[in-house]
């Protein structure tokens, strides 16, 4: 049973990590360029562009589900699975939500980059 | 990519990096924080280490929005696994903790991984700038 609690929370980290930076990056990437924008309208105006984004603060809600599901799945299991297996399943799911629900052209190259990455995260994380 | 951009991604890096670094030695200082005592947590604040490190790990958010802002995810992602490398030589180097091969290897995949990705257009999809584009439209009217 503790296992599949561990699991659970896994998934459920996972999922919400991928989701907040999906909304994190949907909402910067519809807010434009900052360095731009701070340049054009200066940095009050930019910092309230910013903070008026409902889309961001969901990404940011995401991901503080993300963070409590990955606190109480390290009150269950070992560090050495939890960390691991959070940590570096959130680079492949990024590249998927990145393809599907950004549309961004994740090639082949991003594919292999974004599979040296997840093993070495894993190794590090692991050891 | 023009330098400034190339300068969020490592100040994202860096301040990611820095950012655990600072909190795990501030929380080996701490010690253990007990449930009953919660309120504890707000002790631990006022641990140096703590503070900066939570200042830096503001900064590593500032900075991962910025490289957002002009850069797609799949992009960013790859880059943010650098910061793993630059803790781990934190580590080697600050804490004086012994990495064994199985750990270069880590780094090495890290690196490849980052290596790769770093010679890719840094955005594509089909939404570009519309706050930005609508402005330079404006001025250049």
């Amino acid at each position: 049973m503790r296992v599949l609690y561990t699991w659970l929370c896994i998934v459920i980290t996972v999922c919400a990590a991928t989701t907040g930076d999906v909304l994190l990056a949907l909402a910067m990437r519809r807010i434009g360029d900052l360095g731009e924008l701070r340049r054009r309208r200066g940095f009050l105006p930019m910092l309230l562009r910013v903070l008026s984004s409902g889309v961001l603060f969901a990404g940011v809600f995401f991901m503080a589900i993300a963070f409590f599901s990955n606190l109480v799945g390290l009150s269950w299991a070992d560090l050495s699975v939890m960390g691991p297996a959070s940590a570096a399943l959130t680079y492949i799911t990024n590249a998927l939500a990145a393809k599907f629900f950004l549309k961004e052209d994740v090639n082949r190259r991003r594919w292999l980059a974004t599979m040296f990455v997840f093993c070495g995260v894993l190794i590090l994380t692991h050891t | 990519m023009s330098v400034r951009k190339y300068l969020v991604i490592l100040s994202m890096m860096l301040f990611g990096a820095g950012g655990d670094a600072l909190l795990a030695r501030g929380m080996k200082q701490a010690g253990a924080i007990d449930i009953h005592h919660i309120l504890n947590i707000f002790v631990v604040l006022a641990n140096p280490y703590i503070l900066f490190g939570i200042v830096s790990l503001l900064i590593f958010m500032w900075s991962y929005m910025t490289a957002l802002s002009f850069a797609d995810l799949s992009y960013v992602m790859p880059a943010t696994a650098a910061s793993y490398v630059l803790m781990t030589l934190l580590s080697i180097f600050w804490l004086h903790e012994h990495v064994g091969v199985e750990r270069w290897s880590g780094i090495l995949f890290i690196v490849i991984g980052v290596g790769l990705v770093a010679g890719e257009p840094h955005r594509t999809g089909d939404t570009p700038e519309p706050e930005v584009g609508v402005e330079a439209a404006e001025d250049r009217r």
